[in-house]
């Protein structure tokens, strides 16, 4: 395969244990990416949560701290709060962020904290083998949801960049999604625009990037990606949902 | 006779949670036990129950505290991480004297830990968990059958005498798959749960669940019925298996999957001549302390092993005879640290007396 | 009678299913099984591996330390655990992708059977777990070839048994294999 971006250097030199086809390494580099173009590599702190992402230390040149499930936010508070002039980051699935972490990201992101949530989407549990998600979608077959997700039984799927935008603390909210090259550089433009706004002190920066998880979706990685396309963006649009540059 | 099925001991709790007649399941999914939330997301609905993946584990055990005040037969089951969460609503439970089986497939911690088994989870199960001095029942299943037997009776007992219950396994016992025979659910005679809210009635007593307990002397009168509760299920619920104790000079004790590891140890102990047999408690709450004192007039030694750096222990220590020598041998959990029955044997050598 | 075997290769090789399936044929005998998976941290290419006892009374502790039989289906597994197995015991190595020397396990038999390549002969490459279930029959003795065909029943879902004839078949080759070996 033709090599089109060069690595990193925030990122090590290794190889991933994400499955063929997973997005989270895509969504990894552009967050790379945004820490290479504000040079912050060196005074960033990462705050992994628990899910497929968890050994972010193993591919990021950065200091990280591992956060109980759900609680990233809460943890990067405490971080942030006692390192102000660092930059800090979560980085967390639908299961972490949505479901047992709701009360933290809604809370961290009420106070404006100054930090940068990136929130990877793919309607399940990636790493406990594929369960309903939050963002689940309708009619989607899961592990517990053996009948397609009801939404009358389980609700329906969280759109929490819309959700998220609608809190005075927020500064910057926006989907993304990594599944082909025009939504990659899309995508690549908003991470740094969420990250400039933590450089900035602008308070609270939220991306959600929507992803594919070819194991646990019991699919091909092409069709996987092609899923994306088709179903999650119509349901999650893609966009900017908050944006304070012109306040 | 009913056919026997080649279940995961998983598998084996969700189905007898189900001939129990459990109504309502709520769960949050962890590795080593997402079989049970997923075998009953299946089969619950189609069994006229309630299946809910809870937000969290602390949703999940609220939502048992709900049902289950509301009169139905609830549960949760998670691991290590989740049953810490878990703790707080445990408490409210044990305080408003509510039953409710919890499900505990032990992995590897503190903190995130890992995913093998474990039994460092023993105090924090026996000792009651969250704050305020309760106990909740604890089962130890030592097969998938007992994953079966136990997930049944840990119901009725729960039901028996408004305490939680716990079944506490590990990802060996939840992950090993044995032949199981389906037993019906067995007879116990319970008392109506009049206490449960339903709507207040004309007529009838207005029924609050609660553990807020500020009258004078409400609270302590309230511990007080309880001890003597946590005394009639020691006297009456006691449960242990011994295998060749009888003219025993060592004694190893054990329970769950370290008990079954330590009875082929001890067989080949016996095979080799040596007067060796098992203890095995059961119920870990209450602790079959009776046992343990009896043997210990008649034996020269126990020895605990347990996948932790010792826990059961204290409560050996505090059973048998004041004299009574108890060594131990322990692996903290981890990968590659499960005992193995050949290390169990070599262990019994070094110390038979 | 008691009879342990430890099963160990990696992920995508079917060493759960092989357990499964003789767990299966096991109880179709009448017997005591027990079986315990352990699976890597990895979730893909990562070591998978499974002990399965078979017994007439109690089956008695499912983590054996040195297994009486050992089937290692790749390099790797062969390289961290064939030392374990038992003196006197068997170890069945799968010679497409294992390097076996006799000499490193002193008192154990070593029964080599290319399992990719009898496979492959027979058409399927993912056939590797049934030769493996042949030849442990053939090898141990414990289980007859009919009950490990009429495990496939069980063992596999409705949807995949129009390859039990083919199943069968690369069964009965890693058998044949073990047995002409024998008669050498
Ligand atoms: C308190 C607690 N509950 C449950 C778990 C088990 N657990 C580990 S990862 C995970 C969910 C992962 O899903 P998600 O956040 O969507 O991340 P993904 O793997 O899909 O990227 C869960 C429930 C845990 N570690 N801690
Ligand atoms: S399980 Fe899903 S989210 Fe996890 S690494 Fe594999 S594809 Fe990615
Ligand atoms: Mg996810």
């Amino acid at each position: 395969m033709k090599q089109v971006f060069g690595r990193s250097p925030s990122l090590k030199d290794v190889q991933t244990h994400f499955c063929p086809g997973c997005h989270h390494g895509a969504v990894h580099r552009l967050v790379a990416e945004a820490m290479d173009e504000f040079a912050i590599r060196d005074r960033t702190i990462g705050c992994a949560s628990v899910g497929c992402s968890v050994f972010l230390y193993g591919y990021f040149n950065i200091d990280v701290v591992e956060s109980p499930h759900g609680r990233a936010p809460a943890v990067a508070t405490g971080v942030k709060r006692a390192r102000p002039d660092n930059i800090v980051f979560t980085y967390q699935g639908d299961g972490d962020l949505a479901a047992i972490g709701m009360s933290e990201i809604i809370h961290a992101a009420n106070r404006g904290e100054d930090i940068t949530v990136i929130f990877v989407n793919n309607t399940t549990y990636g790493m406990t083998g594929g369960q309903m998600a939050p963002t689940t979608m309708p009619g989607q077959k899961t592990s517990t949801s053996p009948y397609g997700r009801d939404i009358n039984n389980d609700g329906a799927p969280f759109k929490m960049a819309e959700l998220l935008s609608n809190l005075d603390g927020v500064a910057f909210s926006a989907r993304v999604a990594v599944n082909n090259p025009r939504n990659v550089l899309a995508a690549k433009k908003l991470v740094k625009t969420a990250f400039r706004y933590q450089v900035e002190g602008r308070g609270f920066s939220f991306i959600e990037a929507l992803a594919a998880c070819p194991t646990n979706w019991g699919m091909q990685p092409l069709a996987a990606n092609e899923r994306v396309g088709s179903e999650m963006i119509p349901y999650f649009p893609l966009g900017v949902y908050k944006n304070t540059d012109n306040l | 006779m009913i056919g026997k099925q080649f279940v995961k001991g998983n598998e084996a709790v969700a189905m007898a949670a189900i001939k129990a007649g459990v109504r309502c399941y709520f769960g949050y999914p962890i590795t080593p036990q997402s079989d049970i939330p997923e075998y009953l997301s299946r089969e619950l609905p189609r069994n006229g129950g309630t299946f809910i993946q809870a937000e969290s584990e602390i949703g999940a055990i609220n939502m048992v505290l709900g049902a289950s005040a509301a009169g139905l037969r609830a549960m949760t089951s998670s691991s290590g991480p989740g049953i810490s969460l878990k703790q707080e609503g445990i408490s409210y439970m044990a305080g408003s004297e509510l039953p409710g089986v919890i499900v505990d497939i032990m992995r590897q911690g503190p903190g995130l830990g890992g995913i093998d088994a474990s039994q460092a989870d023993y105090y924090q199960a026996t000792r009651g968990g969250g704050h305020g001095g309760y106990r909740i029942i604890v089962l130890a299943p030592g097969s998938v059958q007992e994953m079966y037997d136990l997930t049944m009776l840990a119901f009725d007992l729960s039901d028996l005498y408004r305490i939680p219950a716990m079944v506490l396994a590990d990802s060996v016992l939840g992950q090993m798959k044995e032949s199981i025979t389906p037993n019906r659910r067995p007879v116990c005679a319970l008392p109506p749960k009049d206490w449960a809210v339903r709507g207040w009635a004309e007529g009838s007593p207005q029924n609050v669940v609660k553990s807020l307990k500020l009258g004078d002397g409400e609270m302590e009168k309230f511990h007080w019925e309880m001890h003597a509760r946590y005394q009639l299920l020691a006297d009456r619920e006691s449960r242990w298996e011994e295998y060749r104790t009888d003219d025993a000079r060592l004694i190893v004790t054990a329970f769950g999957s370290t008990a079954r590891i330590s009875r082929t140890a001890v067989e080949t102990a016996r095979a080799a001549g040596m007067k060796v047999g098992l203890l095995r408690p059961i119920t870990l709450v209450p602790f079959p302390k009776k046992i343990y004192a009896d043997l210990s007039r008649r034996c020269k030694l126990f020895l605990d092993i347990e996948l932790s750096t010792g826990q059961m222990i204290d409560d050996v220590r505090l059973s048998v005879e004041r004299d009574t020598e108890v060594a131990f041998y322990g692996r903290p959990p981890g990968a590659g640290s499960l005992p193995t029955p050949e290390e169990i044997f070599e262990q019994i050598g070094k110390v038979y007396p | 009678m008691r009879h342990d075997v430890f099963i160990a290769g990696y992920g995508g090789q079917g060493v759960l299913l092989a357990g499964n399936l003789l767990s299966y044929a096991a109880i179709h005998e009448g017997r005591n099984v027990s079986f315990f998976p352990a699976y890597g941290v990895e979730k893909r290419g990562g070591a998978a591996m499974c002990t399965v006892i078979i017994a007439d009374g109690d089956t008695g502790s499912p983590v054996v330390g040195h297994p009486s039989v050992a089937i290692m289906l790749n390099q790797l597994s062969f390289d961290k655990y064939a030392a374990k197995v038992k003196p006197g015991g068997f170890c069945i190595v799968n010679s497409s992708l294992v390097e076996a020397d006799t000499a490193a396990l002193p008192g154990v038999t070593l029964v080599r059977v290319p399992m990719n390549q009898i496979a492959i002969e027979l058409g399927d490459a993912r056939m590797v777990n049934m030769v493996a279930c042949g030849a442990y029959a053939a090898v141990s003795g414990a289980l007859a070839l009919p009950s490990l065909q009429e495990a496939l029943q069980k063992a596999l879902p409705a949807r995949n048994h129009s390859f039990i004839p083919a199943n069968v078949k690369a069964m009965e080759a890693g058998a044949e294999q073990v047995r002409s070996a024998q008669g050498q």
